[in-house]
């Protein structure tokens, strides 16, 4: 078991560093620079302040020397200084909103699995039936439909017509006089949309990748066995199907990781969140170097993380990828 | 092409029929645009700003009067477009590295599939959002921008194919008569591995026209006055308070056409693939 997570561990090192090269290079090759943005809001800036800015910035060193001197910073977990006015390091700006973006991750997450596990095992126990059908019916649309759009309908239906939930952002302008249940209400509240939108595309995907998975299962010899030794149709299923049947659904929730960081850029702008995606937003618009390789690194962090907890838990339900090692 | 086993398991398939049909119904509509008896995307009316849909604008009208419903129509163009070029230029990478890799393996096919693990870790949103950003948005980067970080799925899909292909009995002779590697790639393996491509392609289509909107939404994809149905839904959200409709149309219309794709791609994977013939 140890040597299996210390084997996977060491797979994703030079992955994490293959994706900050790339990324490095990709943002330093693309033309623009922070100058030109500082330049053009201020029309009065001489060639000469601008080399300054420039050297300032070691932006006229050659490529690779930048990639080194990033890296032998970020070894030390320092991003730099942002390029916005504040000039604020990277990492206290991350550090604000990288909760805010996991805890919606999260609990949309959760809600992921409580509700696609279930769905895709009962339909898979019952092909075919009118459950089933309806799942792939949903399953068909959730697939094809932009969950941005959703997020605009639920807007215009929760918070403009029935005006139930808040239009935008994480605290009321009142929250400060708020009593304590009022500002949990008033949490849950402007949760609730956006934790609901980013599972739903998610949702889709899990719930049809679980009846596969269980449908594979329910092929399966022992489950044959199971039945001919009398076992009620109950147990055979939510027994000894199910829990094989998870097994590949938990690697698909590892890799799921990326399109949910992805997605927050756009569910963060929509609601106004202040989180990961809003900021990597705002620093991509204004070509801040520092912040944007440091949430690039960051989102890579997390993706591979999540590629590691796949691993793990893969290994701690099946006996046969701890023992054998290689899978 | 036209098998018969493949014809029945499309016949017995109506959701993919239709699918096919409205992605048929859309090309046309696409084409025929200008020819449409409709109004003008672009004309301006300043008389009828942000009206709810009436005859006279189905889809009401945007916050400088312009009708909604031509620009939804003119937004099918767009998103056609973008589908069709990004996916090509997804193929041809993903195809080119996906034969190497497959077709001379060792340390080829270690490069390029390490290469392809790296690219699938990326938050792939983030990266297009960087590059794209920093690039000046249009069309023209759009559609490059989805190819170059959509061709792994189809790279891993060819070098599957070669892996197999390449050990078959016509291969082997071919390579016996002196046949070079590239004419053995070219015009012996590479014809017999283009099924599932296909297959990844039309649903690779449904995916680019979703990044597309979600790009053009967030305004920095296709720029107005051009009409997308992302940069539509854009002013939906900036008037959500006051015009539902800027935001419920151009949305239907991604849905329908996504659907309609991804259905379409669906039935022919099940057409195609004998393993999955009649296991609906």
């Amino acid at each position: 078991m140890f040597n299996y997570l210390v084997r996977r561990f060491l797979a994703l090192i030079p992955l994490f560093f293959g994706i900050t090269l790339i990324s490095f290079v990709v943002i330093h090759l693309a033309p623009g620079s922070p100058i030109d943005v500082l330049a053009d809001l201020n029309p009065k800036m001489t060639a000469e302040a601008k080399q300054r800015l420039v050297s300032y910035y070691g932006l006229d060193k050659p490529l690779h020397e930048r990639y080194s001197q990033w890296l032998r910073r970020f070894v030390s977990l320092d991003f730099g200084v942002s390029f916005s006015p504040d000039r604020r390091p990277v990492m206290a700006k991350i550090k604000e909103a990288l909760p805010i973006t996991i805890l919606i991750n999260a609990l949309s997450l959760l809600l992921i699995m409580v509700v696609a596990i279930p769905i895709g095992a009962y339909s898979a126990a019952r092909p075919y039936s009118a459950f089933d059908k309806s799942l792939t019916l949903f399953v068909y649309i959730g697939f094809a439909i932009p969950t941005f759009w959703l997020a605009l309908l639920a807007l215009i239906l929760f918070s403009v017509q029935l005006e139930w939930l808040p239009i935008s952002g994480l605290k009321s302008l009142d929250y400060a006089r708020l009593s304590l249940p009022g500002k949990v209400w008033d949490t849950v509240s402007h949760l609730i949309l956006p934790v609901l939108l980013s599972a739903f595309g998610g949702l889709a995907g899990l719930s049809r990748y679980m009846r596969g998975s269980m449908l594979e299962v329910m092929r399966q010899e022992y489950i044959t066995a199971a039945r001919s030794k009398g076992l009620s149709e109950r147990e055979v299923v939510y027994k000894h199907a199910l829990r094989n049947a998870l097994l590949p659904v938990v690697t698909i929730l590892g890799l799921s990781v990326p399109g949910l960081i992805g997605g927050s850029v756009i569910f963060e702008q929509i609601f106004a969140i202040p989180g990961m995606g809003r900021l990597f937003y705002s620093g991509v618009m204004s070509r801040d170097y520092p912040l944007v390789m440091g949430i690039l690194t960051i989102g890579a962090f997390l993706t591979l993380v999540g590629n590691l907890l796949a691993d793990i838990s893969y290994a701690v339900v099946d006996p046969r990828i701890r023992r054998g090692g290689q899978r | 092409m036209i098998q018969s086993p493949f014809w029945r398991s499309m016949r017995q398939n109506p959701l993919a029929l239709f699918g096919g049909l409205v992605v048929l119904l859309l090309f046309a509509i696409a084409l025929a645009a200008p020819l449409l008896p409709i109004r003008d995307p672009y004309s301006i009316d300043a008389g009828a700003v942000m009206e709810p849909p009436s005859l006279a604008h189905p889809f009401g009208t945007d916050e400088l009067g312009r009708d909604v419903f031509s620009r939804v129509i003119y937004g099918s163009r767009i998103s056609l477009w973008v589908g069709f070029v990004s996916v090509g230029i997804a193929i041809a990478i993903g195809t080119f590295l996906g034969s190497l890799a497959g077709y001379y393996g060792r340390w080829v096919d270690g490069l390029i599939m390490r290469f392809v693990d790296v690219m699938l870790c990326f938050p792939t949103f983030f990266l297009i959002l960087a590059v794209i950003a920093f690039l000046e948005p249009s069309i023209g980067t759009i559609m490059a921008i989805i190819g170059l970080t959509g061709w792994m799925g189809v790279c891993r899909l060819v070098r599957a194919e070669f892996l197999s292909l390449k050990e078959r009995d016509f291969v082997q002779s071919a390579r016996a008569l002196g046949v070079g590697h590239f004419r053995i790639i070219v015009r012996h393996i590479l014809p017999n591995s283009l099924t599932p491509v296909m297959v990844a392609a039309i649903l690779g289509i449904a995916g680019a026209i979703l990044t597309e909107s979600a790009l053009s939404f967030l305004g920095i994809g296709v720029q107005p006055p051009t009409p997308s149905w992302g940069n539509i839904l854009t002013s939906g959200k900036d008037n959500i308070q006051i015009a539902w409709w800027l935001s419920l149309f151009p949305g239907l219309a991604i849905l329908v056409t996504v659907l309609s794709y991804n259905l379409l791609g669906e039935g022919l994977r099940e057409a195609l693939d004998p393993r999955l013939r009649g296991s609906r």
